[in-house]
């Protein structure tokens, strides 16, 4: 029943993409031209409003529907050269096909055919990091 | 905005494009139900559980994983799919994406026009740029189709992953990756797109 749940989140997540016009390409260039508040407006309203979210959770220590209090259960660690290489190389691709992971999907749905491309070029990126990863730096 | 009939009035108002301010609220709501619901909202992950479902896990352990704690996340990229087709179908805006004019001035100057550059007219994706047509269409797609699936796993994240949830956490690792992201970007838009346009 979750999982017809987790659907519908899916589902709210896809109109969301599309009706913000975070799937555009153009919307990426102008972001990375500067060229307009709209997509910096997304991310910051997102981030500022999410952090209160979670902190309003924490400190309400709010059980999730699993009745575990909320936290990163995976966290990350720190290593500056990782974050700053990895994070260079997804964004070398976002800034040239418009589109990071979510609107690759999206897009889909939207009938852009060619984000099946962008999706088996992304799958065959995530199966050579899965090859490469113990030569890389972590 | 004309005065448009009652009872269309809320559909014709999702019609339009959001304010950012409207899309940055929902996409926090998603963090909320995400968490709500247990899970960590994020979507490259879904990359991972398709690697692994296709039998990646025979070439390297990182791809092996317990199949049925990915289901919940097909259900999310089904759903997310849906979401772009109903947005496209029923939600989609009268007028192309409303972007600056010193952004299309900067395509004009590569000797394309704004909207035209994307066939649909949408303004979504530049087809006259990318697209099955032409060998540069396709090696770009494949290209930023792969960095983005490389870089997405080895930085643990993406956009959701990183930018939305792992900020909303307060997380310095995600901080890094989003600068990251930006230097890439930053890269590709001022010293790399303008020869490839």
């Amino acid at each position: 029943m979750r999982n017809i749940a987790f659907m519908f989140v899916g589902v709210f997540f896809g109109i969301i993409m599309t009706k913000s016009e975070a799937i555009s390409w153009f919307r990426i260039y102008e972001m990375f031209r500067f060229e307009s508040f709209h997509m910096y407006g997304i991310i910051g309203t997102a981030v500022v409003l999410g952090a209160a979210i979670v902190a309003i959770m924490k400190k309400t220590k709010m059980k999730t529907l699993d009745g575990e209090l909320v936290d990163l259960k995976r966290k990350i660690p720190l290593n500056w050269k990782r974050h700053i290489i990895a994070g260079s190389i997804f964004g070398l691709g976002w800034a040239v096909i418009g589109c990071c992971p979510g609107p690759i999907y999206v897009l889909l749905g939207n009938g852009y055919s060619i984000a099946i491309l962008f999706l088996v070029a992304a799958l065959a990126g995530t199966f050579t990091y899965g090859l490469l990863r113990n030569k890389l730096p972590h | 905005m004309e005065l448009i009939s009652s009872p269309l009035l809320a559909v014709e108002w999702l019609r339009m494009p959001w304010h950012w301010a409207v899309s940055g609220a929902a996409l926090s709501s998603l963090v909320f139900l995400m968490t709500w619901m247990g899970k960590r909202f994020g979507i490259s992950s879904s990359f991972n559980n398709i690697c692994a479902a296709a039998g990646a896990g025979r070439f390297t352990p990182f791809f092996k994983e317990r199949q049925v704690d990915s289901i919940w996340r097909y259900f999310f990229v089904v759903g997310t799919i849906l979401g772009g087709f109903i947005a496209s179908t029923f939600l989609s805006s009268p007028e192309a994406v409303a972007i600056s004019q010193e952004t299309i001035s900067s395509l004009e100057s590569y000797g394309y026009s704004y909207p035209e550059m994307d066939a649909t007219g949408a303004g979504f994706i530049p087809t006259q740029f990318i697209n099955y047509t032409s060998l540069k269409g396709i090696l770009i797609a494949i290209a930023g189709g792969f960095m983005v699936g490389f870089g997405a796993r080895y930085a643990g994240g993406c956009t959701s992953g990183h930018a939305i949830t792992g900020l909303s956490h307060l997380q310095l690792p995600s901080l890094i990756t989003v600068i990251g992201f930006f230097i890439g970007g930053l890269l590709m838009t001022h010293f790399i797109l303008p020869f490839l346009l």
